[in-house]
């Protein structure tokens, strides 16, 4: 039961930031930093399905870990669900074809094994 | 102007920031509020929405939000395989802000975590912020 739900939150965090990475990429890089222009760029990327789908898939991700948290210790909670930073830049790789170097891989796996030793 | 690299990693680092602090104080005002509240929340709706309306967890509530807008203009320009490992220094400044604002021990196999997460972040900030082509703007 434990795994379902850190399975549920790794698949639906890495789906929300999946939707929002594609769309943001396509809205293209926000240059305008005046609050006005901020404002409307952001209010633009919302009107768009999938990042309302992002959003929704964030409070699932949100719950389940409520859950999680209800059944297990933080101490499992948050290692088990660290997984999130590998499964992610390997769908980044993958679907979003970013290129992923060795070095980046190494930071990545680094910053997981650090936030296993704080929470274990 | 200066140059377009220097200024791409400048507002990265700058919106970096703003991601991670808004979202380790936004949940700290969150765990805050709902403790204050001295009962665990039970399965009614009007009990959450009469959570929400208390100081400290509408104030979490609204960093969240900022930390979203945050994270959105940042995946603009960003690679998501960049974005995830840096922002995740927050961790870490969790387990040192347990330490000195709310005096928490914190063990050595902690510190331990604490720097390997700052030198894989340190490591991740030295890569290519982005490498996919761009969008239409």
């Amino acid at each position: 039961m434990k795994w379902l739900f850190v399975a549920v939150i790794v698949a639906a965090t890495t789906g929300s930031d999946t939707l929002l990475t594609r769309r943001m990429k396509r809205h293209g890089e926000i240059r305008d930093f005046r609050p006005g222009a901020l404002g409307r760029a952001l209010r633009a990327a919302a009107r768009a399905w999938q990042v309302a789908a992002a959003i929704f898939l964030l409070a699932v991700s949100f719950f389940a870990f409520m859950a999680l948290l209800s059944i297990a210790d933080m101490s499992f909670a948050v290692p088990a669900t660290a997984a999130t930073l590998v499964v992610e830049t390997l769908v980044a790789r993958q679907i979003l074809r970013e290129r992923v170097g060795a070095k980046r891989w190494l930071g990545t796996a680094l910053v997981t094994a650090g936030i296993v030793l704080i929470a274990l | 102007m200066s140059s377009p690299i220097g200024n791409l990693r400048l507002k990265t680092w700058v919106v970096a920031v703003v991601v991670v602090l808004a979202n380790v104080v936004g949940n700290s005002c969150l765990s805050w509020g709902l403790k204050q509240r001295g009962r665990a929340l039970g399965g009614a709706p009007l009990e959450y929405v009469a959570a929400v309306f208390t100081p400290w967890v509408a104030l979490g509530i609204a960093l969240l939000i900022v930390w979203l807008l945050a994270r959105m203009t940042l995946l603009s320009w960003a690679d998501l395989s960049f974005v995830v490992p840096v922002t995740a220094v927050g961790y870490a400044l969790a387990a040192v802000a347990g330490r000195f604002l709310l005096g928490e021990q914190v063990s050595p196999q902690r510190w331990e975590g604490v720097l390997l997460i700052a030198a894989g972040t340190a490591l991740v900030g030295t890569t290519a912020i982005r490498t996919t082509a761009g969008g239409e703007s």
